[in-house]
């Protein structure tokens, strides 16, 4: 009886596996995940495999032999003597300093960009419309060649360097170099009285609103902000007697020493990333600004809030839920552009943990490694913080 | 139903990729490719680098050629990997291709901890500076300051560090991945320097506008015996290589040249020296797991060493190279190939 019981309402398991409708998807999901766990572990095992058949293990001590290299633009101290750790944060913090310094210019040109983009001025909306189409549809490694080109060929060589500002500004071909300050102990003065206006700002901020909520008075809290984050720091500074030096670049033998330079491939690599990622941005703050009904805007007049205020209150925070997520892949974007600064030599992580050491001690699979592991820290990091911008900037709801 | 045959397929497909992975030995796999994966530069003149017509010619090339003649039977059954000083290490070991031929210098860490087994040296080299003519530099140890440009995953960024550092002078590094962004640099000022192998700058200046403009430094500052290689623990492949790299230069030594060796291969002479290679005595061949004619195919593909050197960067060459240190050791240099026999 069990028998035929089992056949008629369960014809078979493994019949059911591949024919019940229900199963069947199960059946499909199962084998899929199994087919791509194998595809990776033959992948993995294939690596290390072939590792062992050419005797080559798989270890990260080389990290602490000397470098035996050095590096033109490093922002900690190092030279050839220092260990390959070393110049892997070199390059680690040469990246950063390309990512972060893009991210900021890309930012403020791209709204600047998407807004203009709107204008009602023909002429504006049109050159603007131009420039981003342009721009959108030229490969990144293109841009970068480009300024690079620029920079190299048209500027002069030390020798004959164009000088501005009185000798305060040195334009060449090796770079941009200006006066360095040297700070004296009483720079601290500035600095705590900067920290203090920051103290003040939020703490007005908050005073500010709680006057609004009781009174409907507002005080112009940005003037007043402004106020005792910049100048207040800066009476300060005068105050203390100037406590800074500045340290001129002087053209010595082939080059200038001294001051700050900014190197010909970080200014290429820079304002091309820059460049690029912000006629993406002025696409996404179009869109933004767009995706807020006129409505909006005709409400908030007829409820007599100022046009400055309704940009601020109503349009722009509405805007902002719009923007963010597009914008963060932009920012992630620019991160991960930033490693084809070898095509220019400048000496990111790429060029440095992932160029030189990799090839000067044949470990490629530990440097990939650390290469890989960088950028993913860097772009989840950034990742997590527009998460949580993007959070604090959704709607409410109740 | 056509779905699981798909996904059966695609796992037999996988299974068999993984036990093809271990293969014979590079000679039986080359053989049975009927093309031989030569590993070169991505572009130095005379050395290799394609030419007008797109055919790849050459210093290196052309041992690729002699190495595929005596192993196929025919120098044009190469197939060309362009590699950047970065990635060549990598596509040799990765099986990509069969044999290395792209002016590499023979370090003990690369024979040793990178896993290649090294042929012999093909070419002395010695790692130099070329200044534009109007610096008025005239020798290294005035360099102090300067900017150089330099090619990356070279030995010639370790070179430099130390050289700097031993004479207590300060540079600024300009890294660049290929020869050509290195020359693109130079030529607009963005370096006072340009260093390499001394055969390299001597490549790179052939194909400025200018190559009078630019003089390259007395100093060499260190040693650089450029060579083949190929995987390590192929020691049958690494023969075949090897004397095909040693019969050129000994061809040479024993006056075989293109024009001479279908002569020399018909008909047995005096000399036994001329015999073993001409293939007219003994059997070399096949104790390396080729046929008698090897050497004759190699040399009548592209000539002895010397026609190699005189044809792509020798004195009559826009490179103007002298033969210096790769004069034969009967002529002053210190070339000197194992005998065949």
């Amino acid at each position: 009886m069990a028998a035929t019981e089992t056949s008629s309402s369960n014809p078979s398991l493994f019949y059911r596996l591949f024919f019940d409708k229900e199963l069947r998807s199960v059946t499909i999901q199962v084998i899929t995940m199994a087919l791509i766990f194998a595809f990776f572990f033959f992948i993995v095992n294939n690596a290390i495999t072939n590792l062992e058949t050419i005797g080559k293990g798989y270890s990260f001590d080389f990290l602490w032999d000397a470098s035996n290299y050095d590096i033109n633009q490093t922002l900690i101290e190092y030279d050839s003597r220092s260990p390959h750790w070393r110049a892997a944060i070199v390059g680690i913090i040469n990246t950063l300093l390309v990512a972060v310094s893009g991210i900021i210019l890309a930012t403020i040109v791209g709204f600047m960009l998407g807004v203009l983009r709107l204008s009602s001025n023909w002429l504006i909306n049109r050159v603007v419309y131009v420039y981003i189409e342009y721009v959108r549809n030229v490969p990144v490694l293109l841009h970068i060649l480009l300024v690079h080109g620029i920079v190299v060929n048209t500027l002069p060589i030390p020798k004959n360097a164009l000088m501005a500002f009185d000798g305060t500004l040195f334009l060449t071909n090796r770079g941009f170099y200006t006066p360095k300050p040297l700070f004296e102990p009483a720079m601290w003065a500035v600095l705590i009285a900067f920290v203090i206006g920051i103290a003040f700002t939020i703490w007005f901020k908050g005073y500010a609103r709680k006057v609004q909520d009781a009174t409907g008075k507002i005080y112009p809290v940005l003037l007043i902000s402004l106020g005792a984050i910049l100048l207040f720091p800066i009476i300060v500074f005068f105050l203390a007697g100037v406590p800074v030096n500045l340290e001129y670049p002087e053209l010595k033998g082939f080059n200038f020493k001294g001051g700050l330079v900014l190197r010909p491939e970080f200014v290429a690599l820079w304002l091309a990333l820059s460049l690029y990622t912000a006629a993406f941005i002025a696409e996404i703050v179009r869109a933004g600004i767009q995706a807020i009904s006129h409505g909006q805007t005709e409400a908030a007049f007829a409820l007599g809030i100022k046009p400055s205020r309704t940009m601020q209150l109503v349009i722009i925070p509405q805007a902002l839920r719009v923007i963010i997520p597009p914008l963060s892949s932009q920012y992630l974007n620019i991160t991960k552009n930033s490693s084809l600064a070898i095509a220019i030599g400048y000496m990111d992580i790429v060029a440095t943990i992932g160029g030189i050491s990799l090839n000067q001690t044949g470990r490629e699979m530990e440097c990939m490694t650390i290469v890989l592991a960088i950028y993913l820290f860097f772009s989840l990091m950034i990742s997590a913080f527009m998460n949580w911008y993007n959070k604090r900037m959704k709607l409410v709801e109740r | 139903m056509k779905l699981f045959k798909t996904l059966a397929v695609s796992a037999a497909v996988a299974l068999a990729s993984t036990s093809g992975a271990a293969t014979a030995g590079t000679l039986q796999d080359v053989q049975a490719r009927g093309e031989l994966n030569c590993v070169v530069t991505t572009g130095v003149a005379g050395f290799g680098a394609p030419d007008d017509s797109g055919r790849w010619a050459g210093f290196d090339v052309d041992f690729c050629r002699a190495t595929a003649a005596a192993v196929l039977g025919d120098g044009n059954k190469v197939k060309f990997v362009p590699t950047t000083g970065k990635t060549r290490f990598t596509v040799l070991n990765s099986g990509e291709g069969d044999l290395l031929y792209r002016n590499t210098t023979i370090t003990m860490s690369r024979d040793a901890d990178l896993k290649l087994s090294f042929l012999g040296v093909n070419y002395y080299d010695g790692q130099g500076f070329m200044v534009p003519k109007a610096l008025g530099v005239t020798s290294a140890k005035e360099l102090d300051g300067a900017s150089v440009c330099i090619q990356t995953g070279t030995t010639t960024e370790l070179n430099l560090a130390d050289y700097f550092r031993a004479n207590k002078m300060s540079y600024e590094p300009v890294t660049i991945e290929t020869n050509e962004e290195g020359q693109t640099n130079y030529l607009a000022g963005r370096c006072d320097v340009y260093t390499t192998d001394a055969s390299g700058l001597a490549a790179t200046r052939s194909t400025f506008d200018q190559p009078n403009a630019h003089i390259i430094l007395p100093e060499i500052i260190s040693k650089e015996p450029l060579g083949p290689a190929v995987r390590q623990g192929d020691d049958e492949w690494a023969d075949v290589t090897r004397w095909v790299l040693n019969v050129l230069i000994a061809a040479e030594e024993a006056g075989i040249t293109q024009a001479n060796i279908k002569g020399h291969a018909a008909k047995a002479g005096d000399n036994p020296d001329i015999n073993r290679i001409a293939g007219t005595e003994g059997d070399f061949g096949s104790m390396i797991g080729l046929d008698k004619q090897w050497a004759v195919r190699a040399i009548s593909a592209v000539g002895n060493y010397g026609e190699i050197f005189e044809r792509n960067i020798g004195v009559n060459t826009s490179l103007g190279l002298a033969r210096g240190l790769n004069a034969q050791w009967t002529n002053g240099g210190i070339l000197y190939s194992p005998p065949v026999r």
